[in-house]
């Protein structure tokens, strides 16, 4: 095997972590404005999320970092295409980014709801717009022979493209309800579990569909890939199991879905990586846009040296980091911070708001 | 137009973000000293101090990581033609400093901010320093990938004429990469340690736990006073490798069209100097100087713009090989005046400690707080003189500026998008320094010792430490 298709497999799983991790992390940044009906419901939310999501977004960033230096050609096209929603997205990553820091060091409430908005409205736009982008990826756009862009911001907005978004955005939505109902406790998590079974459903008929239309719109046959059937299976899974309260089941089968489906997308690509509409000349392809072997091949022993370690490291971090989170009055009894060990460790910061 | 265009978005963008990378780099480090002192010798006041300054340094990460976001899209944003013929290159040390430095510093952040309670006093200290090693990892990945820019090696040109790595060790062992790194690391050290300083100072007048802040103040002394006198020498050999490898920026930064064959003088302070005035009014020279600064010797030649120039049209064919007199010749002293008054600066402070009179000094300590400013300055200034004094190359010698644009991106589309960053930049800066200045004057949280009520401990935590903050937002961590 060429190294090249190595690194188009790479590239793929950056993605599809990315869409795992920070999947759920966005899930939860776009419920939590909705679903948590007092402060402290909103921030039990946030904090869920608050140590781990730095280090999902890294995903994305040697997602785009990993097709820079394996496929300079991919990386030239895509980023200069997709111009003004890539404006778009990187100011909803800044704004989301710092909400978490930034939210909560000030008490006014102006302040606060600002970044609140900020955080839901960004954790909503950043995977409908990367959506949409892989969704172009796979339908095609007006691309010239020298793998330019010849379109205007409009032509970006393909109804495929478009659906792929909405699509991986509800995923998200499911993925973010189904990890709250492992992080939270009472009548909170309760309400958590109700919703995440309405979403489950939701979510399971849009991957049906994103399916059937990637295959029988795109002209890509009857017959799905494993991985559409993998993504169409777990889906249904997670909703029903959602609905059951299987909740750490739930979870898996909902990580499962969105890796399957966002996997699809790069199986049902390759060998391509972008699809010119023009002319099937001028697609570009993992051989036409990849570097030279000693690129590469420094890239593959660089990864090979430090990506377990990443994966070591980040792993232990949702170890640490895996206990449910109480509201503060539950939180405030000492005996359940002894009793748990690992349950939960007591608050005094909302003790210094109950005074 | 969209060259112009796509360069003011790119100056305007990487300035922005190099205002808080050096910050980070610089108060991770002290911040880890901080923590560092509270382990080893358990004095409650230390532990206060890395809270307080831990505050500060992640008010500026969450903003130096989100710009930086920024930069890694920008490349094949607005650079497309760039991007494709030298990604194969250039985008290797990028990809690294995500699988090396990103994940690393962006993971332990998270545990160092959340983990106060979680983990051992060890392991939490360990994640501190993890997060400071990452920065100046992440910084060395993107000096090495720069420093290619400034001065290309470890390629070939294959047969379509395009350049292909052929010797990643090349681009670690660059003498500009090199130089630069140390450089840029010690101005991140100054930078940190010059606004720990400035919020001491601020505290100390205000007599507010003095005990405390005068032990930020001394530490922050101890690593400015070597770190920016090293700066300077530093600098200042950076100057001669870069006048090797690129003539035209030390020319430039000198504003000599001319060449001066040995014993060349420096001029301190000159009006005019430009394109169409090539004979400016030297306001003060200083004998010898220019020679020592561009070559180490007194009998050095320094070339002028104009005999350069006309190298540079025998080598490349016509064309204008000079870059921004003006930009080259301010952003030098900018930056060598500064760090001569920040050096003065230092020794007086460095005088104070031995006598005992810092925590008193009234002018110190009012004046401090307004050095602050000094290194941001100096940082731009330093990165104008680098990126400008290349132009008009994109890679030195290999691809200029003008060529490498995206040529699928509208002037329009450059228009919004640099409004779009501007005001997004403006406000991000406004809600950065508002919360800078907020939490700078800060009370410290009281210590665990002062604190009479407590209700609970940890089970079995070996440190024993209770979460002891009086104000919930402090850190978002305690929910845990």
């Amino acid at each position: 095997m060429h190294l090249s298709n190595l690194w188009y497999l790479i590239v793929a799983l950056f993605w599809v972590g990315f869409f795992v991790l920070e999947g759920f992390d966005f899930g939860v940044g776009m419920l939590h404005s909705f679903v948590g009906r007092t402060d402290i419901e909103r921030r039990i939310a946030v904090n869920s999320i608050g140590p781990v999501w730095d280090g999902n977004e890294v995903w994305l960033i040697v997602a785009g970092a990993a097709i820079f230096a394996a496929f300079p050609g991919w990386y030239a096209t895509m980023f200069s295409t997709f111009y003004l929603a890539l404006v778009v997205v990187l100011l909803a990553l800044m704004i989301r980014g710092l909400s978490f820091e930034y939210g909560r060091k000030v008490e006014n409430p102006r302040w606060r709801s600002t970044w609140r908005w900020g955080l839901t409205l960004g954790s909503a736009l950043i995977p409908l717009l990367l959506g949409t982008a892989l969704g172009d990826l796979l339908h095609g756009l007006p691309i010239d022979r020298a793998h330019n862009y010849t379109g205007s911001f409009f032509g970006l907005l393909v109804p495929f493209g478009l659906f792929t978004g909405i699509t991986l955005t509800v995923v998200c939505l499911f993925l973010g309800a189904t990890y709250l109902t492992l992080k939270t406790t009472g009548d909170f998590h309760d309400r958590l579990c109700r919703l995440s079974g309405q979403i489950g459903w939701v979510a399971a008929a849009l991957i049906w569909a994103f399916v059937t239309w990637s295959h029988l719109g795109l002209g890509r046959g009857f017959v799905p890939n494993p991985l559409d059937a993998l993504a169409v299976m777990a889906a249904i899974a997670a909703a029903w199991l959602a609905v059951t309260k299987q909740e750490g089941w739930a979870f898996t089968a909902a990580c499962l879905a969105i890796a399957s489906a966002v996997g699809s997308i790069f199986f049902d690509l390759y060998p391509h990586v972008m699809v010119s509409t023009t002319n099937a000349a001028y697609n570009l392809t993992v051989a036409n846009t990849a570097s030279p072997s000693y690129t590469l091949k420094v890239m593959t022993v660089v990864s090979l040296i430090f990506f377990p370690v990443v994966l070591l490291y980040q792993g232990w971090t949702f170890y640490v980091f895996r206990s449910r989170l109480h509201s503060p009055k539950e939180a405030g009894v000492p005996k359940m911070a002894a009793a748990g060990g690992e349950t939960v460790t007591a608050t005094r910061a909302s003790e210094g708001e109950d005074g | 137009m969209s060259t112009d265009l796509a360069r003011w978005q790119f100056a305007t963008t990487s300035i922005y973000h190099f205002l808080f990378v050096p910050l980070t780099i610089g108060l991770s480090f002290l911040v880890a000293l901080l923590q560092t002192s509270w382990y080893r010798n358990g004095n409650p006041a230390y532990r206060r101090l890395t809270r307080f300054f831990g505050t500060l340094l992640v008010i500026n990460v969450a903003i130096g990581v989100v710009t930086g976001l920024v930069q890694e899209f920008e490349f094949g944003m607005n650079w497309s033609v760039y991007s494709r013929v030298v990604g194969n290159i250039f985008g290797g040390p990028l990809a690294m400093e995500g699988l090396l430095a990103f994940f690393l510093e962006s993971t332990f952040l998270g545990l160092w901010i959340f983990g106060w309670d979680r983990l051992s006093k060890k392991v939490h200290l360990a994640c501190i320093w993890l997060v400071a090693a990452a920065t100046m990892v992440s910084a060395a990945f993107i000096m090495a990938a720069n420093s290619w820019m400034q001065h290309p090696v470890g390629y070939l040109m294959n047969s379509a004429h395009q350049p292909v790595l052929n010797n990643i060790w090349a681009l670690f062992t660059n003498p500009v990469f090199i130089w630069g790194y140390v450089h840029v690391v010690l101005a991140s050290l100054v930078t940190g340690s010059l606004v720990m300083l400035g919020v001491s100072a601020w505290q100390l007048r205000r007599r507010n736990e003095v005990e405390a802040f005068r032990r930020t103040a001394i530490i922050s002394m101890i690593v400015l006073l070597p770190t920016i006198v090293m700066s300077l020498f530093v600098g200042s050999e950076l100057g001669v490798i870069e006048g090797t490898y690129q003539p035209m920026k030390i020319a430039a930064a000198e504003a000599q069209w001319n060449t001066c064959s040995s014993h060349c003088s420096f001029s301190a302070f000159q009006v005019g100097g430009g394109t169409n005035d090539q004979t400016p009014t030297q306001i003060f020279n200083i004998p010898d100087l220019l020679s020592i600064l561009a070559t180490n010797h007194v009998n050095g030649q320094v070339k002028g713009l104009n005999q350069l120039q006309a190298e540079d049209v025998k080598l490349y064919g016509p064309g204008d090989y000079i870059p921004n007199v003006f930009v080259q010749y301010w952003s030098m002293r900018v930056m060598a005046y500064l760090a001569g008054l920040v050096t003065l600066f230092a020794l007086w402070g460095a005088w104070l400690l031995r006598r005992q009179k810092l925590e008193h000094a009234k002018w110190f300590l009012r004046i401090a707080p307004w050095v602050v400013v000094t290194p941001f300055l100096m940082n731009t200034a330093g990165w104008l003189l680098t990126e400008s004094g290349r132009q008009p190359w994109i890679v030195q010698g290999l691809m200029k500026t003008a060529n490498g644009v995206s040529p699928s991106v509208t002037t329009t589309d450059i228009w919004i998008s640099l409004v779009v960053f501007v005001l997004i930049y403006i406000a991000l800066g406004a809600a950065d320094a508002y919360l800078m200045i907020r939490y700078g004057r800060k009370q410290l949280e009281p210590g665990p010792d002062e604190d009479s009520n407590q209700t609970h401990h940890e089970g079995g935590d070996a440190g024993g430490e209770s979460s002891d903050d009086s104000e919930s937002d402090r850190f978002p961590a305690l929910v845990y």
